[in-house]
């Protein structure tokens, strides 16, 4: 075999993984707003927790395939070992406890995963919302731990690292957050260009295929959940952190189904479509907020409207550029000319 | 020769209705070994009860003397069991460079790993670069498989399995929509797999069936018909009744 050929596609192959020039200027963009917004770093906390939240459904639904209405689940428990650690002092410095948030959350990840493994897509749905609905029940009920309806009141964050003390400019919790979330994109990053983010994607487009070339399906799809879970879990820690507060809001289904939504807005199977998404959403619901707060609900539904309705070409303006578009038009236009030949049927 | 895969009064029943019905099939190994039947006889099932697709109702399978019926459709893979498919199941959204990366990967164990990159073995780039070559597919290893012509997602398709290095293939109907000219592209490379493996073609094509098979099983409604060499059974009033039946029928 030519040796020249084998070099190349070691390249080729290596290069999959390399920054594009729109990453680092989202990066820059990102930490350029931490000295150029100072007055706006509240909001931005916001943005940054949801983007990791977001990022984590985007591991499961545009990697594996997986679509879930409760990802709350796992957002909501992290959001109360968080609030509970700090308030008890059994863990006091943030990045630990934040750590073992998202551990613990990684562990009912698992526990739930052999729910979603099998079934459709409503199947799934159903399993995972029921799932949030329990968690939102439990902590509903155990108000001597939780606070109930209540909330969990007086939590004190320490210091991170000893050093930084939360300000009520949320100076300290966007940089916090901003890391947090840098460092765990870098990490599914890392995973997605993988062997094993490659086979996900092969589970999620051909799951028969994926078995029929010695892919563990199941293994996958559990390994993939858990991990998720725990972004999703460290999402939920940086919330009650930043607040200093948990409530059942964190267990909602509204939580679950506005992250679809983001989700929606950015795009999914890329890693920057929950991070894009999360910067519109958040940013479209304060404009419309302040302009007509009664009426926030019936804008972000026109929104979500339109994308769906314009989605398709969008997706292929994404993926495959504009030939796809071309290609796609040219189709619609001449019908007749469909190249593909159709296979017998499978009879015997 | 050994018996490498075998089937022992193997059933599976649909409903009420007995799609495979006590099939008892030895396959030596290195055998080139067809099975026919007419449209509806069972065949496909059959695979999908060897590859662990389907279980069966009834019935064992063993690989290599060792028993697999209830055995995961993937381990069946790692164990040396490979399969292609009728209709064509590729990654669409994949190159056919990741896809052959993916299964080799997966072959020599790496496939879970997360931390590192793909194609950082230069062990698996090599055999990627060989098999798209031996495949026709180097030109296009970089475009969407869902975009490619019909003819080289075949190729594919097949290319797929062999990079799972299979000591026994099972091939269902691998020229099966491709034209003419294109056939004996994917036959040569059928022809050319190495002595060792053993072959299992279901096939329609009595050409292809009677140049490429040393050994044939008849398969009618789910039961073993015949069983034997080329010449034997094209001899066979009975195989010629069944198939000059279902041409006049169609």
């Amino acid at each position: 075999m030519p040796p020249a050929l084998v070099g190349k596609v070691a390249h080729r192959l290596a290069t999959r993984a390399r920054w594009r020039l729109l990453e680092y200027a989202f990066w820059l963009a990102a930490l350029a707003s931490f000295f150029l917004l100072p007055n706006r770093h509240l909001i931005l906390t916001e943005i940054a927790w949801l983007a990791l939240f977001a990022l984590s459904l985007d591991l499961i639904l545009g990697y594996a395939g997986i679509i879930s209405l409760g990802h709350a689940a796992f957002f909501g428990l992290g959001s109360y070992l968080a609030a509970l650690l700090a308030k008890h002092g059994i863990v006091n410095e943030p990045v630990l406890a934040l750590v073992l948030s998202g551990l613990c959350a990684a562990v009912l990840g698992f526990a739930t995963s052999f729910l979603v493994l099998r079934g459709s897509d409503l199947t799934r749905l159903m399993v995972t919302l029921g799932v949030a609905l329990i968690m939102r029940e439990i902590a509903n009920q155990i108000p001597d731990i939780t606070g109930g309806a209540d909330g969990l009141q007086g939590v004190v964050i320490a210091p991170i690292l000893g050093l930084f003390q939360f300000d009520i400019f949320g100076h300290v919790a966007y940089a916090y957050c901003l890391i947090v979330l840098f460092i765990l994109f870098l990490l599914a990053r890392r995973v997605v260009y993988s062997p094993f983010g490659l086979s996900l994607r092969a589970v999620k487009g051909n799951p028969l295929r994926a078995a029929s070339i010695g892919i563990s399906v199941n293994a996958r799809l559990v390994t993939i959940y858990t991990f998720a879970a725990f972004y999703a879990g460290i999402a939920g820690a940086l919330l009650a952190q930043t607040t200093a507060f948990a409530s059942l809001d964190v267990f909602s289904f509204e939580r679950s189904a506005d992250l679809l939504l983001v989700l929606i807005i950015g795009g999914t199977g890329y890693l920057y479509g929950g991070l894009i998404g999360a910067v519109i959403f958040k940013l479209m619901q304060d404009w419309i907020a302040n302009l007509t707060p009664q009426y926030w609900q019936f804008w972000i539904g026109l929104v979500l409207v339109l994308i769906v309705l314009i989605g398709r070409d969008r997706i292929a303006l994404r993926t495959g550029g504009v030939r796809l578009l071309a290609e796609r038009i040219t189709r619609r236009f001449a019908p007749a000319a469909a190249p593909v030949a159709v296979p017998p049927g499978e009879g015997s | 020769m050994p018996v490498v895969l075998e089937t022992v009064a193997l059933e599976k029943h649909f409903g009420g209705i007995a799609a495979v019905a006590g099939v008892s099939l030895s396959i030596e190994k290195g055998a080139r070994h067809a099975l026919i039947g007419p449209n509806g006889a069972g065949k496909t099932t059959v695979i999908n009860l060897l590859t662990g697709v389907l279980r069966p109702t009834a019935g064992r399978i063993l690989l290599e003397g060792e028993d697999i019926t209830s055995l995961d459709a993937y381990k069946r893979v790692q164990r040396g069991l490979a399969r292609t498919f009728q209709i064509n199941q590729l990654f669409l959204d994949l190159t056919p460079l990741e896809t052959v990366g993916l299964a080799i990967s997966e072959r020599l164990g790496s496939g879970a790993q997360w931390w590192r990159l793909v194609g950082s073995n230069p062990h698996v780039v090599e055999e990627i670069v060989e098999i798209l070559g031996r495949f026709h597919l180097t030109d296009v290893m970089h475009e969407r498989t869902g975009n490619l012509p019909y003819g080289k997602q075949r190729l594919l398709e097949i290319a797929l399995a062999i990079a799972c290095r299979p000591r026994v293939l099972l091939l269902d109907e691998p020229a099966a929509g491709v034209p003419e000219d294109e056939r004996h592209e994917i036959l040569a490379t059928v022809a050319a797999l190495p002595a060792d493996v053993t072959v299992l073609l279901i096939e329609h094509d009595m050409d292809i069936v009677f140049s490429f098979a040393d050994r044939i099983s008849v398969l009618v409604n789910g039961a073993l018909f015949v069983d034997g060499p080329p010449a034997e059974v094209a001899r066979d009033p009975r195989v010629k009744a069944v198939y000059l039946g279902e041409s006049l029928d169609a």
